[in-house]
């Protein structure tokens, strides 16, 4: 049978999100997403010794966009950024016990935010 | 935050999507789904004791619309299918009269793409703007409509933002320069009275669910002399006009339901309008929250908002943790994930579109309700206005 609403996984994260809000002054900040869409995201981390110590996020968006970005944090945290970067759209989907499928694009937002905050971090490493 | 038990009341807010079948118009129309089971079309007495009930109901109908006599109610399976009957039926009947057909831009999606359709098959098609309130613009409305436009289609009042649209003066504009009015009366009807020659309507769509009848029936007032023909091939039933084996038990369900509505609408809605007011006038305390559609032309049972920085999504999904079943118009809660036309009509920009929330009254509502209700939007709106970047 085709999925029909979220999973009990999906839910819970959206109703006790985990690593919600900023990091002033973070060592990685990514942004993807246009409330014109109707999703944005906003993923903040802290890096010690190329491992994500701390991470953030705050989203506008729907029950997935929130569950995703949610997930995508727990997946990163305490990660090598060169493995963070790994994460893919399908990992994020994968934890989260499946999602509609027209909600996929949620998981791939979700995984660009992280990316971008880890390119972010290594662009300014560079510096 | 407490997630839902077992044994939480559960609040309905959505009676512009599904409404249950009224248990007294259960039992009426029971009998046809099991001992009274006979086909219409049937001679024998089974069939015509079903045929019988059908036309008793097609009375009812036509009385709770005044409608001039039963011969102008049509039954169909769904609203949606009168509209396309109503809008196709009378554009390709009389194409020799003109291509030119006419709706605003707030309909029920069965019209909007009805109207697409006849403009793939040669018709012109024209869309009357809404101001703000979602009111038709009467000199928009003038200035497009022609002696070619065939129909036009403006709905009683819109299910989104609940605005009531002044139908006997687009009805005079109709039919001083153009032909057929079309009106789509699922969200009025049974909130408010509906008389179609007072109005002054050509064509006009009712659904039996939506007045607490059986889903599975719907039924087009079709005004003596309008030329029309079906879009269904079949048997001929319904005059000829929709082929197909009468659904006898929603047909007699419609007719009792509005039977009953024509008898208990006054109270009720004014019951309803109670709780409504004080939804808004309580909602509309929240910060950055704001009424959709019009404050006074506005149906009894209807209010409708949209709240800066959050998504009508999150919304549905927070208020359902707290037993609360509400609509929103957020492109995130369909599967095109496109924003609603209706709130992109009234001049929301897109990001504003996304954070709606539609709610629709009925019988199992009461003031007693209220503040539960507004408790779980203030915690609700209080919790994602917390996780959106765009509160600074």
């Amino acid at each position: 049978m085709a999925q029909v609403g979220y999973s009990k996984k999906v839910m819970e994260h959206f109703m006790n999100p985990r690593n919600v809000g900023v990091i002033k002054n973070p060592d990685g900040y990514g942004k993807i997403g246009n409330p014109v869409c109707g999703d944005l995201m906003e993923i903040f981390i802290k890096v010690k010794d190329d491992i994500i110590t701390e991470i953030k996020f705050k989203t506008f968006g729907c029950g997935s966009a929130i569950a995703t970005s949610s997930m995508v944090t727990e997946l990163a945290k305490g990660k090598h950024v060169d493995d963070a970067m790994k994460i893919t759209r399908g990992d994020v989907a994968d934890e989260l016990e499946g999602l509609p499928p027209h909600k996929m694009h949620c998981s791939n937002l979700a995984a660009d935010a992280l990316h971008e905050a880890i390119k972010n971090y290594k662009n300014k490493k560079k510096k | 935050m407490v997630l839902k038990g077992n044994n939480m009341e559960k609040i309905y807010l959505d009676y512009a999507s599904g409404v249950p079948i009224d248990s007294r118009v259960f039992e009426f129309a029971k009998p046809y789904l099991i001992k009274k089971f006979g086909n219409p079309s049937s001679l024998y007495n089974d069939g015509v004791e079903a045929k019988n009930a059908v036309e008793e109901s097609r009375v009812k109908i036509a009385k709770f619309i005044n409608a001039e006599d039963e011969k102008t109610i049509i039954f169909t399976g769904s609203a949606t299918e009168s509209n396309n009957l109503a809008i196709r039926g009378t554009a390709f009947r009389n194409i020799s009269t003109g291509k030119e057909v006419l709706t605003s831009a707030i309909e029920h999606i069965s019209v909007i793409n009805c109207m697409k359709d006849l403009q793939k098959n040669g018709f012109s098609f024209s869309i009357i703007p809404v101001d703000s309130f979602g009111v038709v613009d009467l000199k928009k409305l003038e200035d497009l409509i022609t002696k070619n436009t065939i129909v036009t289609s403006i709905m009683y009042a819109n299910n989104e933002i609940g605005t009531i649209e002044p139908i006997k003066e687009i009805s005079k504009i109709v039919h001083e320069k153009g032909n057929y009015l079309h009106v789509d009366a699922v969200a009025a009807a049974g909130r408010i009275p509906i008389d179609v020659q007072k109005d002054g309507i050509d064509l006009l769509t009712l659904s039996s669910n939506d007045l607490y009848g059986p889903k599975g029936a719907g039924a087009l007032y079709v005004k003596k002399g309008v030329k029309i023909q079906s879009v269904l091939l079949g048997g001929g039933q319904e005059r000829g006009l929709r082929s197909g084996t009468e659904n006898v038990f929603a047909i007699v369900g419609m007719g009792d339901a509005a039977n009953t509505a024509m008898k208990e609408m006054k109270n009720e809605s004014n019951r309803l309008l109670k709780i409504r007011d004080k939804l808004i006038s309580e909602i509309t305390k929240i910060d950055q929250t704001y009424l959709t559609g019009h404050p006074i032309k506005r149906l009894p049972h209807h209010a409708s908002f949209r709240f800066s920085y959050i998504e009508g999504e999150s919304i549905l999904l927070n208020m359902d943790m707290y037993g609360i079943q509400i609509a929103t118009g957020s492109a995130c809660s369909h599967k095109t994930l496109e924003p609603s036309h209706v709130l992109l009509s009234i001049g929301l920009k897109h990001e504003e579109a996304h954070g709606s929330m539609v709610i629709t009254l009925g019988k199992s509502n009461n003031l007693s309700q209220v503040p539960i209700i507004v408790k779980a939007v203030k915690e609700t709106v209080n919790r994602l206005r917390k996780l959106s970047p765009l509160v600074k």
